[in-house]
């Protein structure tokens, strides 16, 4: 038996309890994609100044105008969407390393100040990023003068604690004799990491992929911060502009949203078991 | 005899120098993770302090001891927002981890298939960028009477309502925004927590006769409360933070309406380069954060074990 009442036997009644729960379901679904539908909806809608459309919760006709209107409508538009590939990809790249790297040292090697080292890690997870971004934002553009540049997008993301916490916690339930073994056959500990660790952890280096992946593409503030030309701009800055620069145009505007959340609604639909995966590691216990 | 006392030292000198090693190894597998910490994180931190002390200037800052914090303390603006942030966090952290746990307790009896597709549905809007939804939300609250909420509501016979700029339903705005579109990850954690639950615990309330909202009580709602915990720290953490919908939907206004502690400190630091009061705003807004969460956990962390 479970929480809910089997009702063996009386097919009907739960059979009416299933449904009435998946109506209850279906509705609050519906309030929580609306938003999405909408976006996607009134993207395919005509260019034309809002207050010479008609809001539709259904398709007249299906245009593809509004996104050419998008493209079109600044010569970065592609440029936004390079960017922040570039960024998000070399984020990832080298968050899975070394984090990686980190996570393996801090639950299998004993090194001296292991356990220091990682509650100061932890305790970074704790202060607001309001406290670090003033001093991030004068170390980038007034000491080191590299705002508006690649480095200024990636360097500040190259390896997050969040990370290292997620490879460590998964990395712990490794056992340790495999790690002996391996030292018995003669593996230096670089060897010992790349022949069984690796192989064994490609669970979690997909679900740290994927969460910085998606962290980095959707981040606003601090390319907003640290970029100030337009070909700099990462697509969600440069959404951010067009909508100020064009509150009118609303079907544009909305392919513009489809624009930037398109490549995670399809990573999403087909990595969905790592997002969901990354969702409970560090907070279920397992 | 004398070989039994030899057998220790050796391993004790082995073991000395795979200890040593092993330090070589453990530094090294740490090192760029080190460095990157140490100068995007612990460095700003205390940074941060000292420019909470300052005039910042470009070239050579001014020592000018507490009148950062003394004026944001005398600043009613600074109230202001730490009212408006308390008040978005009263609204939205208890009815999201409300929402998510029925959420999570219909889908239970469901198929495998069918409960993952859901996870799914729910978990959509945190896949997708804020700046995009931001935008959406924009359109849904449009003030004009073909606005897609004014038009739903006048169905109801509720006559057009100007949602973000108006001061009596701006923050209201940002509340609703947050109830539909942040409940994601926690239904699948409480799912996950659900989940973990051993059966022979209904096993045993059966026995006794329980019923279903007796099992919810005394099983599910104890056990869920580590979980419930972690929800609601890393939530009130949250809300304490959010910037972004206030400054993309509202920028703070009507009124200072939505003037949120984050947004406050951005305003200070990028709008009128004040990096000194905004590093102190800041410092003191770790500080509520870290009472607040010290609080709950006193609190509500009673009898639960880790």
């Amino acid at each position: 038996m479970a929480l809910y009442k089997k009702h063996t036997g009386k097919q009907t009644v739960k059979y009416t309890r299933n449904t009435s729960i998946m109506i209850l379901l279906l509705l609050f679904a519906l309030a929580t994609l609306f938003p999405i539908y909408f976006m996607i909806i009134s993207s395919f809608g005509d260019p034309v100044e809002a207050g010479a459309m008609d809001y539709s919760l259904w398709p007249a006709k299906v245009s593809l105008e509004s996104y050419k209107f998008f493209f079109d409508y600044s010569e970065h538009s592609y440029r936004w969407l390079l960017n922040s590939l570039i960024v998000a990809g070399s984020v990832t790249v080298s968050n899975v390393i070394f984090a990686t790297m980190a996570g393996y040292a801090f639950s299998k090697i004993r090194f001296k100040g292991r356990a220091v080292l990682f509650s100061i890690l932890l305790c970074a997870m704790m202060i607001p990023y309001q406290v670090t971004q003033v001093p991030l934002y004068i170390l980038i553009v007034n000491i080191f003068e590299i705002e508006n540049t690649y480095r200024a997008l990636i360097m500040p993301g190259l390896v997050t604690v969040y990370s290292i916490f997620l490879t460590k916690q998964f990395m712990s339930s490794i056992p340790n004799e495999i790690i002996e073994c391996a030292k018995v056959e003669g593996c230096n500990q670089f060897q010992i990491f790349l022949k069984v660790i690796v192989p064994l952890s490609k669970t979690v280096m997909a679900v740290t992929a994927i969460l910085t992946f998606m962290d980095s593409w959707n981040t606003f503030f601090w390319p907003f911060l640290v970029t100030n030309t337009m070909d700099m701009q990462t697509i969600q800055v440069g959404l951010k502009n067009f909508r100020f620069a064009n509150t009118t145009y609303f079907a544009p505007m909305m392919a513009g949203a489809t624009i930037s959340a398109l490549p995670m609604f399809i990573l999403f639909f087909s990595l969905q078991k790592y997002f969901l995966e990354g969702v409970t590691v560090g907070a279920v216990k397992g | 005899m004398s070989q039994l006392a030899k057998v220790p030292t050796t391993a004790k000198v082995a073991k000395k120098r795979k200890w040593r090693g092993d330090n070589a190894w453990g530094y090294a597998f740490i090192a760029v993770a080190l460095v990157v910490y140490a100068m995007f994180t612990a460095y700003p931190v205390v940074s941060a302090f000292i420019i909470s002390f300052q005039e910042y200037r470009p070239l050579g800052s001014v020592f000018i001891g507490f009148e950062n914090y003394i004026n944001t303390f005398s600043d009613s603006l600074f109230w202001k927002s730490i009212k408006n942030t308390i008040v978005y966090t009263v609204l939205t952290v208890p009815v999201t981890l409300f929402l998510s746990f029925a959420v999570a307790i219909l889908i239970l009896p469901l198929k495998k298939r069918t409960q993952t597709a859901f996870k799914a549905i729910y978990y959509l809007p945190a896949v997708a960028s804020g700046v995009a939804l931001s935008v959406v939300w924009l359109w849904i609250f449009d003030p004009m009477p073909s606005g897609i909420l004014n038009k739903l509501l006048g169905l109801f016979g509720i006559s057009n309502l100007n949602w973000l700029g108006s001061s009596s339903t701006a923050m209201f705005s940002l509340v609703l925004m947050a109830w539909l579109s942040s409940h994601g990850t926690s239904i699948i954690i409480y799912l996950a927590a659900l989940l973990g639950i051993d059966v022979s615990y209904y096993e045993a309330a059966d026995l006794d006769g329980a019923n279903f909202l007796k099992k919810l009580w005394y099983i599910v709602i104890p056990f869920l409360k580590p979980t419930t915990l972690f929800l609601l720290v890393t939530g009130v953490i949250g809300s304490f933070q959010v910037f972004q919908n206030a400054y993309l939907m509202t920028g703070g206004g009507p009124d200072n309406a939505t003037t949120m502690v984050g947004l406050l400190i951005f305003n200070n630091a990028f709008k009128y380069f004040e990096f000194g009061k905004a590093a102190a705003q800041s410092l003191i807004l770790a500080a509520i954060i870290a009472s607040i969460s010290f609080i709950q956990f006193k609190f509500f962390g009673k009898n639960i074990e880790y």
